[in-house]
């Protein structure tokens, strides 16, 4: 087995060889040298490994229990957490640069049109994407009572996923992309996570059938949904064909309306497979597991997971109102955007409902009420959503900050508070410690950036609202009332709020990641000994 | 529900029932935009872009301009006296892909063509502020002081016909030349260019002529933009959909 990942690593050395000597643009030189690096170096590991340990560890421990895989794991929370970090300092930067532009510094790398998708493809599958396998590599073990299937292979799809995000964050700073929002990577890159994301389905799936347990658990059908959803939506949404199979530049298979609605089909349900179903995987382990408690209702959860399925990819029309995009398509993609409101608010319900008998712990556990208070952004966000794709309501918030507001309540509320709570939980099970080296910090940490998302999603509320109100004013004459140059005035008050609201919640994030250090590290703030809430899964840990 | 431990047991029962429901969506949304006949409206005017424009289109995604300028014109009242007619879908039925763009920090430029000189954007894209005092926008110099440096145009040609683009052997076997001769209205070439792409401008739009810079091919590009379609003979009607 090690050979042929051997005989992968070499075809890699002499693509990525090939990719760079027959080069047409220094983009593709420089991305075939960093494929035959990366070759290189996984075939270095590779070799250390097979000298290291000759056989494949064993399923179960000495005492019988499984003999989880927990290193993958560790990478993954280290992995999520830098990632993290750089997607909200990239955030902040351009917030920065949209209040005050000098900051662009008129080069070409440093632009906001650059650096806008850096930031989102950061948050979204840097952050977002580590998150969602690691956790997903925890949970299935857990709940299958199994090991991690695979020796080399999950670990593939760490390292392959690291160097999707570096290809494709280098390729934006150097001016590479399809110009599709949040699928902005090119064809090679493309072809490259694909293969990623096939070992993945794999694993996840070779893990479930080594399942002691006679059931799925309920967070692993939205894993298994939120996996195989993705596959599809990135490989239609990414049909094209290359200029040259040694150049960076692709032309799009669709053009014009079907390539709108292509990648708006993709782009909602980037968000309603990435960031919910995969997050609802997250919540249906984590809530439960957190506050011991069994999930509200199990009925419930069925027709939450089958209904938001079905619904959720009929949403991506409402991208796309008022636009060059026929009318019937509009509606039903309106229709069933409403229509979504009822699963995700089930979903919720189910989600918060967990609590019961436990609500304590909102109060005493203060890792709870970061996993609650996301729960609840999920719920403003998944109404406001539904809102927002009336078409009468969105005649006015299309193309305003109020859907950049509506996405971050959305991302910053739900997708980031969720993966705090789990950050927090894992750190402590995975390095075998009692507790979190401080529970004050997580306090802290919760109330800075809570501060800091009001602020970011009150000030884009006001702004969109008063950008959009200002577009269609009319004075007496009938005339419009303001240039668009008036209107991109009035937006510089609340970019600065919203820079302010982003720094906030970076700084939550540098104090999270301390916190996780020192625990990691086995250390315990000195005024809150004995008083921290205990690992409950290591009771005998130091 | 009565049967849902069925599928609780099965994993690749669930994968294929996962697959059947996600896709029944996207086929009954997306599939029939390529075979109803009134998805793009008949109109008089449009044509590829010419080499130099397509350059032009290419800068502008490579800038990401898409995310802050949208190119499409909602038919709202206040949007056509602001920016003019409201878009079709057939004014962008070659482009691969859509640049409708979804954020309006900066104004629509589906109609911009024609509605500032070259001097205008020259000045505007070395620093917006000079022109525009309230502009958020980042300055771009470095475009006009960039060679124009495309690999292959003939093959971004080719490329685009292969994917459904109705370049002729014609414009794609003179790309090279077109590419080069749109900023020379002296050139003896020009009038048979015109014929392969009408309404096509030409002059030396970044006010350099010692150069084709990247910066030509951006203007040129804006200036062309929304200008093809010939509303006079479109036909509201006819084209309800």
């Amino acid at each position: 087995m090690n050979l042929l990942w051997l005989a992968f690593t070499i075809v890699g050395v002499l693509t990525g060889v090939l990719l760079s000597a027959k080069a047409v643009d220094p983009n593709m030189m420089l991305h075939g040298m960093m494929f035959t690096l990366a070759s290189i170096l996984s075939a270095f590991a590779l070799i250390a490994r097979h000298y290291r340990n000759a056989s494949a560890p064993s399923l179960a421990s000495e005492n019988g229990s499984v003999n989880y895989n927990t290193e993958i794991l560790k990478a993954g929370v280290i992995a999520s957490a830098f990632w993290g970090i750089a997607g909200f300092a990239v955030g902040l930067v351009i917030a920065l640069q949209l209040a005050f532009p000098a900051l662009n510094f008129d080069l070409p790398w440093t632009n906001f049109g650059r650096l806008r998708p850096l930031h989102t493809s950061a948050v979204i599958f840097a952050f977002g994407g580590n998150i969602l396998i690691m956790t997903s590599f925890h949970v299935v073990q857990r709940t299958c009572r199994a090991r991690l299937a695979g020796d080399i292979a999950p670990w593939f799809v760490f390292w392959g996923y690291q160097l999707f995000i570096v290809l494709a964050a280098t390729g934006y700073l150097l001016g590479v992309t399809q110009s599709k929002e949040y699928a902005e990577p090119e064809w090679y890159v493309d072809i490259w996570l694909t293969l990623v994301w096939v070992v993945y389905l794999l694993v996840f799936l070779a893990t479930l059938w080594r399942r002691q347990e006679k059931h799925i658990y309920v967070a692993n059908w939205f894993y298994l949904a939120f996996i195989v959803t993705i596959a599809m939506l990135h490989v239609v949404n990414n049909l094209s064909v290359p200029v040259s199979f040694a150049g960076v530049k692709s032309y799009s298979l669709f053009a014009g309306v079907q390539s709108a609605l292509t990648q708006w089909w993709y782009g909602h349900n980037a968000v309603g497979f990435f960031l919910t179903a995969g997050f609802l995987g997250i919540m249906y382990y984590y809530i439960p597991k957190r506050v011991n408690r069994p999930v509200y209702s199990y009925r419930l959860s069925i027709i939450h997971f089958w209904s938001l399925i079905f619904l959720y990819i009929w949403a991506g029309p409402h991208h796309l109102h008022y636009t060059a995009l026929p009318d019937w398509a509009q509606t039903l993609g309106m229709t069933f955007s409403v229509m979504l409101w009822m699963p995700s608010w089930g979903g919720m319900i189910n989600g918060l409902m967990t609590l019961s008998g436990a609500w304590d712990k909102l109060r005493t556990d203060p890792v709870v009420r970061f996993l609650v208070t996301s729960v609840a952004f999920y719920g403003m966000s998944t109404f406001e959503g539904p809102l927002m794709s009336i078409k009468a309501v969105n005649a006015l918030s299309h193309y305003t900050d109020w859907t950049i507001g509506h996405v971050h309540s959305g991302a910053l509320g739900w997708v980031a508070y969720i993966s705090f709570g789990a950050l927090y939980f894992m750190v402590p099970v995975l390095w075998k410690r009692k507790s979190l080296y401080s529970d004050a910090l997580v306090n802290l940490h919760f109330w800075i950036s809570t501060v800091g998302i009001l602020l970011y999603i009150t000030a884009m509320w006001v702004s969109g609202i008063l950008q959009g109100l200002m577009w269609r004013a009319y004075d007496a004459f009938g005339f419009l009332e303001y240039s668009f140059s008036e209107t991109v005035e009035a937006m510089h008050p609340f970019y600065v709020i919203r820079a302010l609201g982003g720094l906030l919640f970076l700084i939550g994030a540098l104090i999270m990641i301390y916190n996780l250090w020192r625990t990691a590290r086995g250390d315990v703030r000195e005024k809150e000994a004995g008083k921290l809430v205990p690992n409950l899964e290591y009771a005998g840990a130091r | 529900m009565l049967k849902h431990k069925v599928v609780e047991k099965n994993s690749i029962l669930m994968l294929v029932l996962v697959l059947i429901v996600v896709s029944i969506g996207g086929l009954i949304e997306i599939a029939p935009l390529f075979y109803l006949e009134s998805t793009i409206e008949k109109v008089k005017g449009m044509r590829p872009y010419s080499p130099l424009e397509l350059a032009g289109r290419d800068i502008y995604i490579r800038e990401g301009c898409y995310n802050c300028h949208s190119q499409m014109v909602r038919p709202l009242r206040d949007e056509s006296e602001r920016y003019g007619h409201y878009s079709l879908a057939a004014e962008s039925m070659y482009d691969h892909p859509f640049q409708w763009g979804s954020k309006r920090t900066g104004p629509d430029l589906a109609r911009v063509g024609g509605r500032y000189s070259d001097e205008w954007h020259v000045t505007h894209m070395n620093n917006p502020r000079d022109v525009v005092p309230e502009s958020v926008m980042p300055g771009y110099p470095f475009l006009a002081k960039t060679q124009l440096e495309i690999s292959n145009i003939t093959g971004n040609l080719e490329t685009n016909s292969l994917v459904g683009v109705p370049y002729t052997e014609d414009m794609i076997a003179n790309a090279e030349l077109d590419l080069r001769i749109q900023v020379d209205p002296e050139a003896d070439e020009i009038d048979a260019f015109m014929e392969r792409y009408p309404k096509a401008q030409v002059r030396d739009f970044d006010g350099n002529p010692a150069m084709l810079s990247e910066l030509d091919a951006l203007i040129a590009y804006l200036q062309m933009m929304g200008t093809l379609v010939d509303f006079t003979s479109y036909d509201v009607d006819a084209n309800k959909r």
